[in-house]
């Protein structure tokens, strides 16, 4: 396990808690998405791990390495790439990434470095100016220096905030390099189609707790509601009395039945349906279901919460 | 003890400072070439002579340290209040440094700065008028032990700083005044009586008499209480910034 969190918590200053006792258990070589709206926790988690703010309570350990007893080799293992663009304007790309590797202890490696910049599509820009690049490059310039002291975990907090489709899915191809080369990665994001697009796993964040962390795939799968859409051969002018429960819905056209079910019940009624179709005498054309994407299911989990 | 941060961020601040050598190097010739015309030529013509000293090399101390402690502290203060106010800061805090690490490369770093405003200075002092040094290495320990505690000064207010405006606050309104008021340009015997007594509640007095002593070989106070003075500073100082660091006052949250 490569990082432990205990029962964390912070408390702000002025009284508002920000993280609500979360515990997190991230496995060597994983990605996994810390999905949750604007305000949720996510930053101060990372930052509390990273030690930019320090925990009201819990603990942390990085590879057995507690933060603050040890921070030294906890802090040597993690990379921090901030949401925030937080550049020296002024600098030159080269001299800032150096400044990174530095900062942790090593010496400067000019091959590496141009690995590095190269895979990010900065090795051009190497002698330019902060300032003279755009925000997308920016972004890259953060994550070059948080990637230059060779982490084995890399925190991304909102990677593709305000970043236009292409960078975001050239962020995506970056990450899935990363992981070729066994870094282990948590990102935050309240895109859902990043963490489906990129996570092993996902954890949904709000208002401070961890409401959940599982498999992308057991998650979509648990909290999954299906749709089961049976087109047919004739027209129909409306559903039949057995078929009339407020799951099934008769299309316009009059040519599909939709019928929406949720696979965490023990039965579906998927069977009770079709028994029905053909009591009723309708011919079938064709089948087919439909998972509902991570975004309904984060909506219906917050919903859920609430009520 | 990590070294290579230390170096990564001393280097990293330098070349701040080299970036603008220029103005760096320009502005405290220059500076120092009108004090001499001013003081030193019109006025300085009307002095003649303090304790023994033609006028003009009377205030090469005074000035130096004028620049030394306004430059260290200003430099040291913006050095580490830049970081904070665009966010970079994050870095040094993920970063497997210690506080004392940070330390080293940020006052190191406006310490090094300032010695050489210092140096420049006294070298362009050397063109004006016939400098003197009698004591030579109390004249470098001087200098160097000014040069890092108001660097010291500066980090310290570098990190009580909310806004551009405090961390220009204290240099404007309490160490320049200071330093005029503390004998840079006059020795203290000069004053009315009772001027003489308040005024030795300035310590810049203390400071600016000692390094005037390693050139002249006379003071205002005496030199050992110079160097007390001088020395309980920068311990006052690393005190202030070992309770920061411990507390994380205006750094962590």
């Amino acid at each position: 396990m490569l990082l432990q969190v205990n029962e964390l918590r912070k408390t702000y200053a002025t009284g508002f808690e920000a993280v609500k006792g979360i515990s997190l258990q991230v496995n060597k070589g994983e990605i996994v998405a810390l999905l949750g709206p604007n305000g949720a926790g996510k930053t101060t988690l990372i930052s509390t791990i990273c030690g930019i703010t320090n925990p009201s309570s819990g603990s942390v350990f990085i590879d057995g390495y507690e933060i603050s007893k040890n921070f030294r080799d906890a802090r040597k293992l993690i990379g921090l790439v901030p949401q925030d663009i937080t550049l020296e304007p002024f600098e030159k790309v080269l001299n800032t990434i150096n400044f990174s590797r530095g900062l942790f202890g090593k010496k400067k490696d000019d091959a590496l470095t141009e690995k590095v910049l190269t895979k990010l599509s900065l090795w051009d820009k190497r002698d330019s100016r902060i300032m003279e690049l755009s925000g997308g490059m920016k972004r890259r310039v953060l994550i070059a220096k948080a990637l230059i002291h060779e982490p084995r975990l890399l925190f991304l907090d909102e990677p593709t905030a305000s970043v236009d489709v292409e960078l975001r899915q050239s962020m995506w191809d970056v990450v899935a390099d990363l992981k070729k080369d066994g870094v282990t990665i948590i990102l935050t994001t309240h895109y859902i189609e990043e963490a489906e697009a990129i996570a092993d796993r996902v954890g949904i964040i709000n208002k401070g707790e961890l409401l959940l962390i599982e498999e992308k795939a057991s998650l979509m799968q648990k909290f999954g509601q299906k749709i089961l859409k049976v087109e047919l051969q004739k027209k129909l002018k409306q559903l039949p009395k057995e078929l009339s429960e407020k799951n099934v819905k008769l299309s316009d056209d009059g040519l599909s039945i939709t019928y929406i079910y949720d696979t965490k019940q023990k039965k579906t009624g998927i069977t009770k349906l079709l028994s029905n179709l053909s009591n009723s005498g309708i011919n079938l054309r064709d089948i087919q279901t439909d998972q509902s994407s991570l975004e309904e299911i984060f909506v219906n989990l917050v919903r859920e919460k609430v009520e | 003890m990590n070294f290579q941060a230390v170096r990564a961020i001393y280097f990293f601040e330098m070349a701040r400072f080299f970036r603008t050598l220029l103005q760096s190097f320009v502005s405290p010739v220059i500076s120092t070439s009108l004090y001499f015309v001013v003081f030193g030529t019109a006025i300085g013509s009307r002095i003649q002579e303090v304790d023994g000293i033609s006028y003009g090399a009377f205030i090469v101390p005074g000035l130096i340290m004028l620049s030394v402690m306004t430059q260290a502290t200003s430099n040291a203060s913006f050095g580490i209040y830049f970081p904070k106010f665009i966010g970079t800061i994050y870095e040094l805090l993920s970063a497997p440094v210690n506080y004392f690490e940070i330390l080293l490369g940020y006052v190191g770093a406006a310490a090094t700065k300032a010695l050489f405003i210092g140096l420049v200075i006294l070298a362009t002092a050397a063109i004006f008028v016939d400098l003197k040094i009698i004591h030579p290495i109390a004249m470098i320990l001087f200098l160097v032990l000014t040069c890092i505690s108001f660097s010291l000064l500066g980090f310290i207010l570098g990190i009580w700083a909310r806004n551009f405006e405090q961390l220009q606050l204290v240099p404007l309104l309490v160490v320049t005044p200071l330093v005029f008021l503390g004998g840079s340009f006059y020795s203290v015997s000069m004053l009315p009586p009772i001027w003489q007594k308040i005024t030795l509640f300035n310590p810049v007095v203390y400071l600016v008499s000692g390094f005037r002593w390693s050139f002249f070989g006379n003071a205002d106070v005496p030199i050992f209480v110079s160097l007390l003075a001088i020395s309980s500073f920068t311990v006052a100082c690393i005190i202030i910034v070992a309770w920061i660091f411990n507390t994380g006052w205006r750094i962590k949250q």
